[in-house]
This record gives C-alpha cells, sequence and structure tokens, in this order.
C-alpha cells in the first residue's frame, strides 16, 4: 500500500473508530443544510410568486388627444419599448377599451356615450417592479403621453418582501455554513485528540505537514459528502411532500410552486459544495493547533 | 553534529530562564550524557535540538540546520536526521510491534519493499525478533522502550536523542537498555541521553555535560556525575 493509500485508510478508520461522533456529524450537517436548503427554496418560490405578481402589475399609458387617430396613437409604441425597464407594451384602441368597459359593467351605464370618451392606451409590463417610479417618469416625458397610472404602493411592497426575503434567507445560510463548518471542526478535533499522541510521533519522525493533514482531511471529506449526500435526498422527499400539501389544498393551487426537479442539479452541486468545503476545512481547522510544533 | 554557542532562552510566558550562556559541540559518532537534576534546564535543551523551541539568543546548529532560523517547512527535513526516544516510549497503543516501527517509516513516504525489509532487521537488532504481533500492553516496560528504539532508528537517523530513556525501566533493563544505545552508538550513530540517573551515567565511561539552573557546569570526558 502507497503512502497515501495508508494515510487516506487512517481517514476511513477514524470514521469507524469514532462511530458516534461521525454520526452526530453527519446529522449535524444534514440539519444545517437542509434548513438551509429550505429557506433557499422558500425564498425561491416566493420570488417566482412575486415575479408572477409583478407580471400582473401592469402600468397603463394613456395617449394624448393631440394623437388622436389610431395610426398615430400606434406611432408611439417604439418610443415606449425604447425605454429600458420595459418589457412589453401592448397598444389597446379606445374602441377595444370601450369593449373592455362594457363586458365588466352594465351597458346602461354607457348609453349616450361614445367610444371617445376612451382614450387610445398602452397595457405596459415592466422587467424591475423596483425601477416603477422612474419608468412611470420615463413615460411621463414622452410627448403624446397624457397620463401614466402605476400602482407605485404596490410595486413598493413587492420589493419590500424580495428583499427581506433575501437578506434573511442569506444571513440564514452565512450562519448555518458557519455553524456546521465548527461542529465539523470540533468532531474532527476530537479525533485529532484521541490520536495526539500519533500526531506527534509523526512530527517528530519528520512527516510533513500536509502528509499529517491528510487523514483528518479525508475524514472531514467523506463526513462532509455523506452529509451533502443525505441531505440532498431528506430535501428532495420534504420538498416534494410540502409542496405536494400545498398544491393539494384549495388555495395552495392557486400558486405556481417551482418544482424540484428544476431546481435539483442545483440543490445537488450546493449541497456537495458546502459539504465538500465544511469537511475539508474543518479537518484543517481541527489539527492546525498541533502542527505549530 | 550539535553545536550550542552561547545560548539563551526564556520562556516569555512565564517570564522563565531555561538556559544562559550555554555552549558546547556534540561532535558525529559521539556518546553523551546530559545530566543535571530535575528542572535544571536537560528538557530545554533537548527541546532545542528537536526544533520544539527555539534559542532566545545563541545559536544551535543541528546536524547542519541553523535551529534559530530554520524555516517551519524545513522541519521536518532536520527531523528526519534526529531519532527520538522518550522515558514514556509514546507507542500506538492499537498498533502492534511491527506497525509502531514501521509507522515512522510509512509517514515518511518509505516505499513497502523498504519497509518489509527494514523493520524486521531492526526489530532484530533491539532484540525483539518473534514480537512482531505483539501489542504494546503485552510488553514489559523494557521491551516497550525497545520498540521505542527501533522505531527512532528505522529511518536511519544521524543522531539519537534519547529522554529520560531509563526513567521507567528498573536498573537491569536500565543497564542493558544502554548497553544497547552504546551498540547503536558504536555502529555510527551519535547518541544523546539526557538522564538524572546518577548510578546509569557513571558506569559508563562517556563524555558528560552537566547543567544546573540553566547553566553549563561541567563537560568532560571523565564519565563521573556526582
Amino acid at each position: 500500500m502507497s503512502r497515501y493509500g495508508y494515510l487516506i485508510r487512517e481517514g476511513f478508520r477514524s470514521i469507524t473508530t469514532h462511530g458516534f461522533m461521525s454520526f452526530a456529524s453527519v446529522t449535524i450537517i444534514m440539519a444545517c443544510l437542509i434548513i438551509m436548503g429550505s429557506v433557499s427554496l422558500l425564498s425561491l418560490n416566493i420570488d417566482a410568486l412575486i415575479k408572477d405578481l409583478e407580471d400582473q402589475n401592469e402600468i397603463v399609458v394613456f395617449v394624448d388627444e393631440s394623437l388622436n387617430d389610431e395610426e398615430s396613437a400606434r406611432e408611439l409604441q417604439k418610443n415606449i419599448e425604447a425605454i429600458e425597464n420595459i418589457s412589453s407594451a401592448e397598444f389597446v384602441s379606445r374602441d377595444e377599451a370601450m369593449d373592455n368597459f362594457m363586458s365588466k359593467y352594465d351597458e346602461e351605464l354607457m348609453e349616450g356615450i361614445d367610444e371617445t370618451v376612451f382614450r387610445h392606451r398602452y397595457i405596459v409590463h415592466l422587467t424591475d417592479i423596483a425601477l416603477m417610479s422612474q419608468t412611470k417618469m420615463e413615460l411621463e416625458s414622452l410627448r403624446g403621453v397624457a397620463k401614466v397610472n402605476a400602482h407605485l404602493d404596490y410595486a413598493q411592497s413587492f420589493v419590500t418582501i424580495r428583499n427581506v426575503v433575501s437578506i434573511v434567507s442569506l444571513v440564514l445560510i452565512v450562519i448555518l455554513v458557519f455553524v456546521s463548518f465548527f461542529i465539523m471542526s470540533n468532531t474532527i478535533k476530537l479525533a485529532t485528540f484521541g490520536r495526539r499522541e500519533e500526531i506527534a510521533i509523526m512530527k517528530m519522525v519528520g512527516a510533513a505537514n500536509g502528509f499529517i493533514r491528510l487523514p483528518f482531511v479525508v475524514e472531514g471529506l467523506v463526513l462532509g459528502i455523506l452529509g451533502g449526500g443525505l441531505a440532498f435526498l431528506a430535501e428532495w422527499g420534504l420538498y416534494n411532500l410540502v409542496t405536494g400539501r400545498i398544491v393539494g389544498s384549495v388555495t395552495g393551487a392557486l400558486l405556481n410552486v417551482v418544482p424540484f426537479k428544476s431546481v435539483a442539479l442545483h440543490v445537488f452541486i450546493i449541497y456537495m459544495a458546502v459539504g465538500v468545503l465544511v469537511g475539508a476545512f474543518g479537518g484543517v481547522n481541527a489539527i492546525k493547533n498541533y502542527l505549530k510544533v | 553534529m550539535v553545536v550550542m554557542e552561547n545560548v539563551r532562552k526564556v520562556y516569555e510566558s512565564s517570564n522563565t530562564v531555561a538556559l544562559e550562556n550555554v555552549s558546547f559541540t556534540i561532535n558525529d559518532g559521539e556518546f553523551v550524557f546530559l545530566v543535571g537534576p530535575s528542572g535544571s534546564g536537560k528538557t530545554t535543551l533537548m527541546k532545542l535540538i528537536t526544533g520544539e523551541v527555539r534559542p532566545t539568543a545563541g545559536t544551535v546548529i543541528v546536524n547542519d540546520f541553523n535551529m534559530g532560523a530554520i524555516k517551519r517547512r524545513k522541519l521536518p527535513k532536520m527531523r528526519r536526521t534526529l531519532g527520538v526516544v522518550f522515558q514514556d516510549y509514546r507507542l500506538i497503543e492499537n498498533m502492534n510491534v511491527y506497525d509502531n516501527v514501521a509507522f515512522a517509516m510509512r509517514v515518511v513516504g518509505a516505499p513497502n519493499s523498504e519497509i518489509r525489509k527494514r523493520v524486521p532487521y531492526m526489530l532484530e537488532l533491539v532484540g525483539l525478533e518473534g514480537r512482531e504481533k505483539r501489542m504494546p500492553t503485552e510488553l514489559s516496560g523494557g521491551e516497550q522502550q525497545r520498540v521505542a528504539i527501533a522505531r527512532a532508528l528505522v529511518n536511519s537517523p544521524r543522531m539519537i536523542v534519547a529522554d529520560e530513556p531509563t526513567g521507567n525501566l528498573d536498573p537491569v533493563r536500565s543497564l542493558e537498555l544502554m548497553l544497547l544505545l552504546e551498540k547503536i552508538n558504536e555502529m555510527g550513530t551519535t547518541v544523546v541521553v539526557v538522564t538524572h540517573e546518577k548510578e546509569l551515567v557513571n558506569a559508563f565511561s562517556k563524555r558528560v555535560i552537566k547543567i544546573d539552573s540553566g547553566k553549563m557546569i561541567g563537560d568532560g570526558m571523565d564519565g563521573y556525575y556526582e
């Protein structure tokens, strides 16, 4: 067996020797990753929900009476679409506007009134709802625009919710990564304590620090990968269970839930990466005090 | 080879002066006793030799490495020129005799073919042939110390440094162990034995460096320690 083979075997041996601590370590990493993943997936769903609401949150741009005929009013479209934050602009003629109104309200209300009371208009959707106020001003400054109706208060609410969710998720993720790292590090520290004599002998016979570190890094990596893999499977099951319940409920049926399959690869890669990094750095951190001599 | 010139060592954490103006040279192939009462500075001298501590002032050269200026990454290379033996043997309890000795070769990257040749040879040299499969707890104190000596020797160091190697042994086993170290010295390895056992030192006619209260109070070839 090569010297690396021997040290890698030692890393695996330590996992079984400290079985309970290894189990605790994997469980804690799993728990941290599941909480972290659940918060992220919740944030993703809230983001998707807000995006849906954003799409529904339209701005109405009324065309000035100076562009009375439909052809002139339609020429305004390219100017509206030239504004950076506009994702779409749909022209609605005064005839269509009147038809829409009539379909919603009692026809008697419109008795004696012709379509000229309605203006030509554009139904505009934005790319970023956070920039609604600025975009409204840009639209108002266009020649031929009489008035712009925009629900700025709704937009602001959506933006606030999205920002709060993003910040809370980020803070939770950072905290949980650190918690996992320290727990992993302390678990391996217990292993190093049990093997301090071996480490001292390795130092005394002239083993290089990288060489001494290897079994502990292997141990951390294996525990991290195991924790990451199991957390991925558990998250998968948990997410499908929870989203299944939500979609199956009366109010939940209206929600558009992000399917796990569409994010599975990302979740898997992130879990594994966090497991590997927490494991490897936990191993390195655990042994650093012993390598100072 | 060890060269100490005007060495001073102060432990800053406790502001203790452990060594003051110590100078001596140990040439390749010598057998030297480093003697003195408890707290005299013997262990500090040994730690200076093994690179566990650095001198506060003065020069310490061990097997051509300047220990005052040696870079941390160079320490493993320096330590491969030394074999260290401790009073409490420091064997790995869950490894048998063979693996304890082979361990020292494995961690410095020796090939398996060399380990298979070298370990049995070392065990024979220290008189432990046939005990390869025994666990440390199944051996007597003298036998455990022999395993530790085999481990210290297995990588062919230029010098063996033994810190109170007979501290846990009875007089007969102590004498046997010293005879073994003498034999190793005759094969060309420098041997430095740190001890406070007067009878043992006086039983051999070797160079004796005496330390007391951090100062060198004697260095002679008379082999006598009062």
